[in-house]
């Protein structure tokens, strides 16, 4: 396709002359949908949220909310948008706008659109049921983390969501979930602005990669749209490979499981279901509902960033990565990856196709993220253990660092103090001393370079103690 | 007419109904200022030029490679003034600066047909600038004697003496931080100007006069020919107060210079960067207590890091000191206060204006001085509340001082607390890496402003001859709820429905000299005006419906109805016990206009009583005080420092509440954003001699975190007192929009409770503010390292 076109409430509307900068948001917003609301402009605050439809990976649809704030608008072309005004009208509240506007959800209203159409994506989230989340109505708090709002104090939206029935049998959403979600159709734009390209296939991609390098690869952008709003960043070429089918597979086999790069984080929570425990623990302290929406594992790894929360975890569950270009494919141990500050071993024209992570998995895990805010917020220090006990003498361990060193690392020197010795309180405390060295932690606005140095000391003394509850390694 | 606190027992006030605008807020359809921009032809966006250092002089400007930028079509500097070059009150704020006062500060604004070209543009403009030393911190500004504005002391009784005779005396210092407003709505203004000239600004602003009147000071007209109108806010928090004048004043010259409707919105950083803040402070204290635990002498001095101008640093500062005693009697007293001036923006009001760092110095205080005496924190408290008969330091009288007492120990009771405080140190001795901390801190808070003049509102309701109501008044609708309670009062007032009264927007042109929406005085000020326009109204209303309703009367007996026999309930009005004999406030309103009887009423009100000596610090500055009460619980982590907050049990005054769900919802919120401000919210700038000194570091969403969900308490249960009516305040109620964000100062005395669990009992634990987990982790280790030397010494 050479145009874009979003259905937007269920209405088609073209947009003649898009421009692979032109956010979602304010596009909208110059639709005259101004319930949609710039807050920070940068995926931290929702004010921005809208529901898209996605495919549930079976033949249906889910509404899920996303910050349009980070969403270009090209790489929403063929999909569908529902905004506040789309769900209902003062006349006709839909049942989240009516338990909000009630229950005195609202107070200087700016966020509140964005809370409904976070809140509204977890009402009709598909078999949410009483007792989920601990909650009457199965309504899973988190889903509103990436929501922030600096009047009620949250405790009226937090009544509203629990008060929330199922979708009536009318409800047009809740029918839509049965229909298959919009395919995204390949796209190429040209204009002033720069191009963007959507291509249909791998093959096509790495032939677009091969001729321009140096094209602003795009999978999620939760990234790439922050560097757009609040950089100014423009790119010649954008090229969104997050639709592609070859990176949204995941796949088991005995001796790994293969995670697509273009699958967004929540995609993966669901389809791992809990079978790899560390993600399990890590998924809910990977920024918001809103971001794990949009962001994928290939854009994670890709931007290289030192501070990013997936390569502790992949390193410490020793993953690799599938690289592919159109010359081929290899596979880089994820340990090899990382080279420099926000610098790798992908070559130009290289793509990141896919994670793998090798089984059986070890048997104690654990993340730890400091941070200022419990959610949805940049770790200062994020640490990562992967244990495996021979009786009580270890047999191996892996330990992931982030936010400690210009790259992502892995704590060799402490791993190497505690292989073969005994899971002990002596051994752990002598080991968490070496940790605490590991890394070159600076000082910034998170945290002192002490804070931090501490944290990985403590944070081996956290998982030993933890694990004494648990009764690791009796 | 009935005094102003009485309520009638019917009548829409005292209802718990949602926001008037909830139903707009949930479906995108409330505007904002912002919204309306798109609506407008010729729309120009406007973009600042930065400056890229905290203290500078602009050498030479160039402004023409700009214009070479597609889509720019005028850079606006100083020399594109026709009145004054000032944003501020206190002229000292120039607009066009030819000094760079702060790393970001605005020093000429782009003005383009798109938001990208505004942008291209003002990086195009080509500046040379000679740096200047800069001052950054409370620290640097004390050492180089950097002070603004007029510095005060509030006194009473002979510290000297009070100190001979106190038992303990003990010392400290303490620093704290300041706090970003965070209004999910950043400031912007949007201007345009008529055929005749009339200049008509929509702003996102807490004081539209005031807006007008620098609006005008800066075009060089007078306020008749400025309208100023904000539609609603998102979000003001007191940063909305002075900061929007500017911004206004450069969308409102950029309309007259070009004729074309200009659009000033700043992005988040740019808010950030060029917005004031709460004010940090600085405290050093010496404190005398008796052999008994009560307080003898308080000598101190708060010094405020007012920013690079003095904006309403002095009056903040007043309030700090006002509120330095918080609920407590303090005998002898000597507090100095100063505005240090320092390279950062200008810091402003914000939610409690100074009271909230005047009350955690002395809760900061009594926190560290319990385990010194041997006491509980929470007896230490309680022993020294000021009692029935007590005066504060300033000389005015505590007005139920009894009721700080009453809170208290209803929500000790409530809340459980001292089977709690058994179970956690039960809790605590049995977890050598997690402890739990249980807290309790009493608020009093004065309200009114503490500048006389300002306590005055004004309103305009007009009843039309269909009998529907239109109000308006001087106050400004930030999702405080205002307007609903507003409405409310008007309903009430006037015996009418509630779905009889429309609210039109705030205006300058509609009621002029208001005062600010603010220190929490909306609702009284504002209540107080438009029921005296309703009661105007009714009044000649009244005398109507007597002669109408007299022949009617006379079925039951009587000779006909006194003009005070008149009763208005929920639309009908009728002689008093006879409700069957009575007829339509329609039919009255038609009535009334056949008869040319005036059916709009301007209504005024001013506080009663009120005097304040702002030299001395001396007076009545305060109509009545807000009490009120919370117990907090967290656990710590001993590993990290990161902490819970497990629950949260809130009482609080409002009186007779005008509007319980949105009081509840302004004790909930307030309490929230205050341990924000307590816990998480931490502003930090580059302090460093590099090239960024001055910098904001903490600029976007992603660097400064806001409370969000996992914030909120996971036990949060919130009441009002009962029976509290307040006499002489509108019908009853008292005000509430601040005095509840100091209710959250128990989370941060409940993490200085955990954090001491760490070490031995009957230290003075020390914790830095924000208490972020790292805070909170150094606390921890101080105490962790005081046990370990006891047990050196023990061994």
């Amino acid at each position: 396709m050479e145009s874009v076109s979003i259905t937007v409430n269920g209405e088609r509307r073209e947009a003649p002359g898009a421009r692979p900068h032109t956010t979602l948001l304010n596009w909208l917003r110059d639709q005259g949908l101004t319930g949609c609301k710039e807050g920070c402009a940068e995926g931290e605050c929702g004010a921005c949220a809208v529901l898209v439809a996605r495919p549930d990976g079976e033949e249906g649809t889910r509404w899920e909310s996303v910050n349009a704030c980070l969403v270009l608008l090209p790489a929403m072309s063929g999909g569908e948008v529902v905004t506040a005004e789309g769900l209902g009208t003062p006349q006709h509240l839909h049942p989240v706008q009516r338990e909000l506007a009630v229950r005195g959800g609202s107070q200087c209203g700016y966020c509140t659109p964005g809370f409904v159409t976070s809140m509204a994506a977890e009402y009709y989230r598909p078999g949410r049921q009483s007792g989920e989340h601990r909650a009457p109505n199965g309504f899973d708090i988190h889903a509103l983390s990436g929501n922030l709002c600096r009047c009620t104090g949250y405790r009226p939206i937090q009544d509203a969501a629990h008060a929330l029935g199922t979708p009536p049998e009318e409800d047009v959403l809740a029918a839509r979930r049965a229909l298959p979600a919009p395919a995204l159709p390949a796209l190429h734009l040209s204009g002033p602005g720069g191009d963007f390209r959507r291509p249909g296939t791998l093959e096509q991609a790495l032939e677009v990669l091969a001729q321009s390098p140096d094209a602003k690869v795009l999978a999620g952008g939760t990234d790439w749209g922050v560097e757009v709003n609040l950089r100014h960043a423009r790119a010649g070429l954008t090229v969104a490979v997050d639709a592609l089918p070859e990176l949204r597979e995941l796949i088991w086999s005995p001796d790994s499981v293969e995670i697509g790069a273009g699958l967004n984080l929540s995609e993966i929570e669901r389809r791992l279901a809990g079978r790899v425990p560390l993600l399990a623990e890590w998924f809910p302290q990977f920024a918001s509902r809103l971001i794990r929406n949009s962001a994928t594992l290939g854009g994670n790894l890709g931007t290289a960033s030192p501070i990013g929360d997936s390569p502790p975890v992949l390193l410490a569950l020793n993953a690799s990565l599938r690289l592919a270009s159109r010359g081929g494919e290899r596979e880089v141990p994820l340990a090899d990856y990382f080279t420099g500050y926000r610098q790798t071993v992908r070559r130009p024209g290289e793509l990141i196709r896919s994670v793998k992570i090798p089984l059986p998995l070890a048997p104690v895990a654990a993340f730890h993220k400091i941070a200022k805010r419990r959610f949805d917020d940049i770790s200062s220090v994020a640490v990562a253990f992967a244990l495996d006990l021979d009786g009580d003498v270890v047999r191996e361990v892996r330990i992931g660092l982030g936010g400690v060193a210009a790259t992502p690392l892995r704590a060799r020197a402490t791993e190497e103090a505690l292989t073969g010795q005994p899971w002990t309180e002596a051994t752990v405390r002598a080991a968490a001393r070496t940790l605490r060295g590991e890394g070159t932690p600076l000082d910034d606005h998170r945290a002192s370079a002490a804070y931090r140095a501490a944290m990985l000391e403590q944070a081996l003394l956290k998982f030993y103690f933890a694990g004494q509850e648990q009764g690791v390694g009796a | 007419m009935s005094s102003l606190h009485e309520r009638p027992t019917h009548g829409a006030v005292g209802e718990a109904i949602p926001h008037e605008s909830a139903a707009l807020h949930v479906t995108g359809q409330a505007l904002y200022t912002d919204d309306l921009g798109g609506r407008l032809g010729g729309l120009l966006h406007a973009w600042p030029v930065q400056a890229p250092h905290a203290h500078a002089r602009i050498l030479a400007m160039e402004t023409a490679p700009a214009l070479t930028i597609p889509g720019v079509i005028r850079v606006l500097t100083a020399a594109d003034v026709p009145g004054e070059n000032d944003s501020g009150v206190k002229h000292d704020e120039p607009l066009f600066p030819s000094e760079v006062m702060f790393y970001g500060q605005a020093v000429a604004w782009v003005l383009a047909d798109t938001l990208d070209a505004a942008r291209l543009g003002a990086q195009a403009v080509r500046i040379e600038y000679g740096p200047l030393p800069a001052l950054l911190t409370l620290t640097e500004a004390i050492e180089a004697g950097s002070f603004q504005g007029n510095a005060s002391t509030l006194r009473r009784g002979d510290v000297g003496q009070g100190f001979a005779e106190a038992a303990h005396v003990f010392e400290g210092e303490f620093e704290f931080g300041g706090q970003e407003h965070f209004y999910l709505e950043t400031n912007v203004a949007l201007a345009q100007v008529d055929e005749a000239g009339q200049v008509f600004v929509q702003s996102s602003t807490q004081h539209p006069t005031e807006t007008q009147e620098i609006v005008a000071h800066v075009l060089g007209l007078s306020s008749n020919a400025v309208t100023v109108q904000c539609l609603r806010m998102g979000g003001g928090f007191g940063g909305k107060e002075m900061q929007p004048h500017g911004f206004a004043a450069v969308a409102a010259l950029g309309a007259t210079l070009t004729g074309r409707p200009v659009r000033l919105r700043l992005n988040r950083t740019q808010d950030l960067t060029l917005t004031g803040k709460r004010h940090p402070f600085h405290a050093v204290w010496k404190v005398g207590f008796g052999e008994d635990g009560k307080l003898r002498a308080l000598q101190a001095t708060l010094t405020s890091d007012g920013g690079w101008s003095l904006d309403l640093s002095e009056p903040v500062l007043a309030r700090a000191l006002c509120h330095v005693d918080n609920a407590y009697y303090l005998p002898h007293v000597e507090v100095h206060g100063r505005v240090a001036r320092t390279n950062k923006t200008s810091q402003t009001a914000f939610r409690g204006f100074g009271g909230p760092q005047g009350m955690l110095v002395i809760e900061d205080i009594l926190g560290r001085c319990a385990p010194l005496l041997g006491l509980e924190a929470h007896e230490l408290r309680r022993l020294n509340f000021y009692q029935e008969g007590e005066a504060t330091p300033y000389g005015q009288p505590v007005r139920h001082a009894g009721r700080i007492a009453e809170v208290w120990d209803t929500l000790l009771e409530r809340s459980d607390f001292a089977a709690r405080h058994a179970e956690i140190r039960a809790f605590n001795a049995a977890h050598p890496h997690r402890k739990r901390g249980l807290a309790v801190t009493p608020v009093k808070f004065g309200i009114s402003f503490n500048f006389t003049s300002y306590n005055q509102a004004g309103a305009l309701v007009h009843v039309y001859k269909d009998g529907s109501v239109l109000i308006n008044h001087g106050g400004t609708e930030m999702g405080q709820g205002l307007h609903t309670k507003m409405l409310q009062v008007a309903a009430t007032a006037l015996g009418v429905p509630l779905a009889c009264v429309r609210l039109a927007p705030t205006r300058t042109d509609k009621v002029p000299n208001t005062s600010a929406t603010a220190a929490s005085s909306g609702a009284d000020l504002n209540g107080g005006a438009v029921k005296d326009a309703c009661d105007q109204i009714k009044t000649r209303l009244a005398e109507v419906a007597a002669g109408s309703l007299g022949t009617r009367s006379v079925k039951v007996g009587a000779l006909g109805v006194h003009p005070d026999d008149v009763r208005f309930e929920n639309g009908r009005v009728f002689p008093v016990g006879h409700p069957e004999l009575g007829m339509d406030f329609r039919e009255v309103v038609h009535d009334a206009y056949h008869l040319r009887t005036q059916l709009w009423a301007a209504g005024f009100y001013r506080t009663p009583g009120l005097h304040w000596d702002r030299v001395n610090l001396r007076g009545e500055p305060f109509k009545y005080f807000s009490y009120g009460a919370s117990v907090s619980e967290v656990e710590v982590d001993g590993f990290t420092g990161a902490y819970t907050l497990r629950r949260a049990d809130l009482l609080h005054d409002v009186g007779d509440s005008l509007s319980p769900l949105i009081d509840l919802g302004q004790v909930e919120g307030g309490f929230v954003q205050g341990a924000g401000w307590l816990t998480l919210e931490d502003l930090r700038w580059d302090t460093s001699d590099g090239p960024n000194r001055g910098r904001l570091a903490t600029q976007a969403a992603s660097t400064y975190k806001l409370p969000s969900f996992s914030e909120m308490p996971e036990v949060f249960n919130v009441a009002l007192l009962e029976r509290a009516t307040e006499t002489g305040v509108v019908y009853g109620s008292k005000a509430v929009g601040e005095p509840p964000l100091m209710l959250a100062i128990s989370v941060r005395e409940a993490l200085r409770q955990a954090a001491a669990a760490f070490g031995p009992d009957g230290r003075a634990q020390l914790l830095a503010s924000p208490a972020t987990p790292e805070a909170v982790y150094w606390a921890l280790e101080t105490a962790r390292t005081a046990a370990r030397t006891a047990v050196a010494a023990d061994d």
